[in-house]
Parts: C-alpha cells; structure tokens; sequence
C-alpha cells in the first residue's frame, strides 16, 4: 500500500488547494534552482532538466491525486511530484546518487520512482509511460479497487510517438481514468511545434481519440488547478480518459546543458512566456495571503538546503557491494548471474 | 487421446488462470475468437473478463502489461506473430527487462512469441527472436522443444517474478504431439540431454531438437553416436549441462533456426571454446540459417534453415576433423 510522506495526508485533503500547489511549486523551484547550481559546480553527474515555468501545470496534477492513485512523472514533473508525495530528499538522493535513494544509484535524476508510492520512475523513451500508466490502472480495476485515477505527463514533443497514440488509444478504449497532461511549451528540445505537428491544436486531438479533452493557460496556477483538478475529477467519476493540453513555455533550456536561445523571443515576452510563480504570487496576494507566501518560500529554502546537507553525508554506491542481478528469482540467483 | 503442442499452451494458461487470480491474457483476437492459433481457444467463457482482445498496438500492449505487473498482476501477452513483438520491443527491453533493476520491484509477466519459420509464412512470419531477448539483461528466454516443456515450461514462466519471453514454435504447434500432460516437470532452466551419445555434441532448442534428433538418427546408421543437447531455456543458458556433454563427447556442434550473426549458438561456442578449451578435439562449429530474411517459397525455405540433413552433414564435418 502506498505510504504517503510526512503523516500530513488526513490534513492535505482539509488544506486549501491552492495553498498546497504554492507550497508544491515553491519547493520544486527553490530545490531546481539549487539542483541547478550543484550542476554547475559540478556535483551532479549526467543530466539535470528542470521545470522551470511549468511548475503550475505540474502541481495541479500532484496536488489533484490522492492516496491509491498513481503519478507517471515526466522530465520537468518536481511541482507534482512533491505535490502528490514525494520525499523531497528522494529527489536530492537520486541527484546526488545516494545509495539510500529510491534508485539506489542504478538509475537517477528525474529516472526515479518510487512503486510503493504510486510513483511510477519514468524511462526515457517518450510517450512508453502512458500504456504503462493505463496497465496500472487495468490491474487496479481487476482487482476491484475504486474510485482511483492514474495521471501521466507529456510534452508536445512525445504526442509525436507511437507509443503516446498506442497507450491514449488503449486507454480510451478500456475507458480507463487516465488523465494525460501535455505541457504543450513550443518546443521539444530545440525543435519548435510546426516541425513537430500539423494541427494548430493539440487538444483537437482528444475527440480523435474519444476522450474528453481540456485546455488551460499553463501560465495561470489557479486556472491549472481548476482545469486539471476537474479532469481528474471526471476521470475519477467513470468519463474514462481525459487530455489537459496546457500551453506554457518552459523558462530554461531542454536541460542545465542547454542555454534554450532557440526559443522565440517574441514567444518570451509573450503572456505564455510569464513565470507561473509570479502570478501565482499575486493570486496569493489577492488573495491575503502574502505574508504566508513568504512564509513558505522561507520553509522551502530551509528544507531544500537540509536535505541537500543530510544527503551530501550519505553513502554512494559501491560496485563491490552491489547485487550486480537484473532478475528477481530466487533460487536460480546464481544461474542468472552466470547469464 | 493425444496432446499437441499447441494443446498444451492453452492447457497451461488455463491452469494458470485457474490457480491465481492475478493471471490474465491479453492479446490480439485472444478473446472469443481464441487467438490466431487458437491457444486461448474457449478461454475467454471460462474465465469473463480475464482474457482481453487488445487493439494493434504492440507497444501499448506490452507497455500496459508492465504496469499491471508493477501493480501485482501476472499478465500474459500474446504476440500474434514473435516477428510483430520488434514493435513492442522498447517497452520489453527498456521497461519490462530494467524494472527489477531500477526499483527493486518484481516485474512478473510472459511474452508469448509463436515463432519460428513454417513453409510459405515468409520474412515477417517466421522469424526466431530469442538472441534479441537474450542480449538484454533482466530477461528470460524460454525455448520449449516439447509437449511437455511447452505445458510445464510456460507455467514455470507464469509463476516467475521477472519478465519471461516464451518462444513457441510454430511448427511444432499441431504436429508434435504427446500421450498427456507430464505430471511431474524438469525444472525450466535446466538443458536435457534429449538423445545420449558419445562420439559428438548437438547442441539445439526449440525446433531445431527435433532435426538434430533426426540427424543423430542418421548417423546411428553409420556408426556415430551424436549426443543431442537441447538447451530448453537459452537465458540463462545452462553452460554446466554443454560442458558435461563436451567432455563425454570432445566434439560440439550448435545449431540455431535462427541468423548466423551471433545469437544463441554463437554464445554456445564461444562458451566451450573459452571455458572447455582443452575438452575439445576438433573445432567446434555452428549452423544457423543463411544471412537472408526468411524466404516465402517453400523450396528456398527449407535450403535457408538447418535441417536434419544440413546437420547431419555438418555432425559429420565435425566427427572426420
């Protein structure tokens, strides 16, 4: 059974939500802003792809699931994932390689996952998720659960594969409550939208598919909860799957490696160019609630810079110590070793 | 009363069904119309809403079998040709085979793969994926020769916590046949020693057994005695079992159905050559399919795969070196 973090699940459902997307987003940005400066300084290995600017979008669907559903997290998903329940210090362990990670160091970075939670880890190959996803809430339903949903990211760039339309099309056709979010930011790497698709939306999509289809400014945090929140709601309540196709722009490059000077600037300065967090601040605001806004930017720094401490001490992998086995039977251990 | 092969896959998937509850088919026309071969034939009244027709979509098929193993379930895919599983192979060799490794969470489910060539099927029904499979690590590749493996093998498969590939032959499917069931099963990743010999080793899996079978028959009439070394699973190979026979016979021999670049017989060869170098008396050798896809006309098919003559010229190659 899933175990959701920090005992704070009974008060999450009490809390309000848009206090739990800001909380959510304001602890992804200041832990990738910090994730991005240990890049810099060297001490990440391989990649590191931020969320910068889809922040928003993310939250909305982390903060829309609930205890039994399941999270298929993509490449810029930290918002949603400590949303839905992610230890922060799990995603600072698959970072820095902890062995005490959820991955243990045989995978890292955004690759974690953690399958007690309902957290699926993600492999690299775009749109192969969303079957998954749907085989999860299959299984789910052979098993009589109730009332669950399962949600999985994309970008504009993964509607492009095979694997996106097989795993939609199967879904819709096994009615099952998947909600796929596309974070549609213009861009795939390098490559703009009209060398991606043809259409001039990706939402149209969703009646070629037969499922229920919602769009939102990625931009716009309370219109994300809103538009993401009803759709896993639907979802939930038997409509089967649904498509939330979010227009934003990603406010970084591809990953820490890449500068994004490909990304229009006429683009930038648009409105889907604005930083979620700052309007999501002044909703805050107008709302009152100013003060604790600050409050919890406060309490993220302080958690993001004691976990990057506590894990900075922890033990890395060790190739002599490790199991070194890629199946699980037991018995013919030695047998499989031998290959 | 006989059993086919084919009888015996769908005899074991009933079982499974039966046994455990978190077993269920899916698959291309599995469900009421029983499959392309009928290996799920009359399943899907006996056990409503477990044996599920999937759309054409080999990825999303896999794909969602890997997240119902991840939930629990003990999914069982039928591919409706191995040759169409290439387009569901990232979801096996990058989601399926990684799992354990990645989360430390068992990834339970079978691939079937009717496999192997039959005449007049061509170059995109015919072929053999096992060295493919086996290459990745996190697999296991099964390769039944018999009735009884098909039946006890695919159930082993079932019951395994990691993510099997069971390569049926198709050739074997209606015309090989036993009295019953076995009662009693050999476990899966042990090789047998299908025909005793002692003057040289035939190493062989799935069809190809019953070739080299033929080919040792051959030779008896000549006075050579070839052992006949069917490997029933290649991944895990069990390595022990060829040496032994190696070191009764001095003189090896791998035959695959499969391409010559690589592959199973490949990976036999170059086992004995590096780790019974000195058991040997004569180069080992391998006999594989030619280098060409795999050809419609029956005429050219059977000059293409090793057959039971091509092995027992090969056999006596190894025996006058």
């Amino acid at each position: 059974m899933m175990d959701r973090e920090v005992g704070k699940a009974s008060s999450q459902a009490e809390q309000d939500p848009m206090e739990r997307m800001s909380r959510a987003m304001l602890r992804a940005r200041v832990l990738e802003d910090k994730l991005a400066s240990l890049y810099r300084a060297g001490r990440i290995v391989g990649g590191v792809y931020l969320g910068r600017g889809q922040e928003g979008l993310s939250a909305a669907g982390g903060v829309a699931l609930r205890k039994g559903d399941v999270l298929a997290p993509l490449i810029r998903d930290m918002a949603g994932r400590l949303g839905f329940g992610e230890p922060l210090v799990d995603a600072v362990r698959a970072y820095l390689g902890s062995k005490l990670g959820p991955m243990k160091g045989r995978d890292g970075n955004i690759h974690r996952g953690d399958l007690s939670r309902g957290i699926l880890p993600m492999i690299s190959h775009l749109g192969a998720m969303v079957s998954a996803t749907a085989g999860v809430l299959l299984a789910k339903r052979m098993k009589k659960e109730k009332g669950f949903v399962g949600l999985t990211s994309a970008g504009d760039g993964a509607t492009s594969t095979g694997s996106f339309h097989e795993g939609l099309n199967v879904a819709a056709v096994e009615k099952l409550p998947l909600v796929v979010v596309v974070a549609d930011n213009g861009y795939a790497y390098s490559t703009p939208n009209d060398r991606q698709f043809a259409c001039t939306d990706l939402l149209d999509r969703a009646k070629g598919y037969g499922v229920e289809g919602h769009g939102v400014d990625g931009t716009d945090p309370e219109a994300c909860w809103e538009v993401v929140g009803r759709a896993v709601q639907r979802a939930r309540e038997g409509a089967g799957p649904q498509l939330v196709v979010g227009r934003l722009l990603r406010l970084c490059g591809h990953g820490e490696h890449d500068d994004g000077l490909y990304i229009d600037k006429k683009m930038k300065s648009s409105d889907r160019g604005r930083d979620c967090m700052e309007v999501l601040r002044d909703q805050m605001k107008a709302r009152g609630l100013g003060q604790n806004w600050d409050r919890w930017e406060k309490e993220a720094q302080e958690e993001v810079e004691g976990a990057v401490k506590k894990v900075a001490e922890e033990p890395l992998p060790d190739p002599f110590e490790e199991d070194w086995r890629a199946t699980a039977m037991v018995g013919a251990a030695e047998a499989v070793q031998k290959g | 009363m006989s059993v086919t092969y084919l009888d015996a896959i769908r005899a074991a998937q009933e079982k499974a069904l039966q046994n455990d509850p978190s077993v269920f088919i899916y698959g291309q026309d599995v469900g009421k119309f029983g499959g392309a071969f009928k290996a799920t034939k009359n399943l899907a009244e006996k056990f409503p809403g477990r044996v599920i027709d999937s759309p054409i979509s080999e990825d999303a098929m896999v794909g969602l079998a890997v997240g119902a193993a991840m939930e629990g379930m003990r999914p069982v895919v039928e591919m409706q040709f191995a040759d169409f599983s290439t387009v569901g192979l990232n979801q096996m060799l990058n989601h399926a085979a990684t799992t354990y490794w990645r989360t430390g969470k068992p990834c339970p489910m079978v691939l079937r793969l009717p496999s192997g060539g039959t005449p007049g099927s061509g170059p995109f029904h015919s072929q053999s994926m096992e060295a493919i499979y086996a290459h990745y690590p996190g697999l296991v590749v099964m390769t039944p020769a018999t009735v009884e493996d098909a039946y006890s093998m695919l159930l082993e498969a079932i019951a395994m916590p990691d993510p099997v590939v069971f390569c049926e032959h198709k050739l074997l499917y209606y015309h090989l046949k036993a009295k019953s069931l076995p009662a009693e099963a050999v476990p899966a990743f042990k090789a047998h020693v299908a025909r005793p010999g002692r003057d040289v080793t035939c190493v062989a899996y799935s069809a190809m057994v019953h070739e080299a079978l033929a080919a040792a028959e051959e030779l008896a009439g000549e006075g050579y005695e070839a052992e006949v070394v069917d490997l029933r699973t290649v991944k895990p190979l069990d390595t022990d079992t060829i040496l032994a026979s190696v070191a009764r016979t001095g003189r090896l021999l791998a035959v695959g159905e499969s391409w010559p670049w690589g592959g199973v017989s490949a990976e036999v060869v170059s086992r004995v050559a590096s780790e019974g170098f000195e058991l040997l008396d004569a180069p080992p050798r391998r006999l594989n399919a030619k280098d060409t896809p795999i050809p419609y006309h029956p005429n050219l098919w059977s000059a293409h795969r090793p057959t039971a003559v091509r092995i027992a010229e090969a056999l006596r190659e190894v025996l006058r070196y």
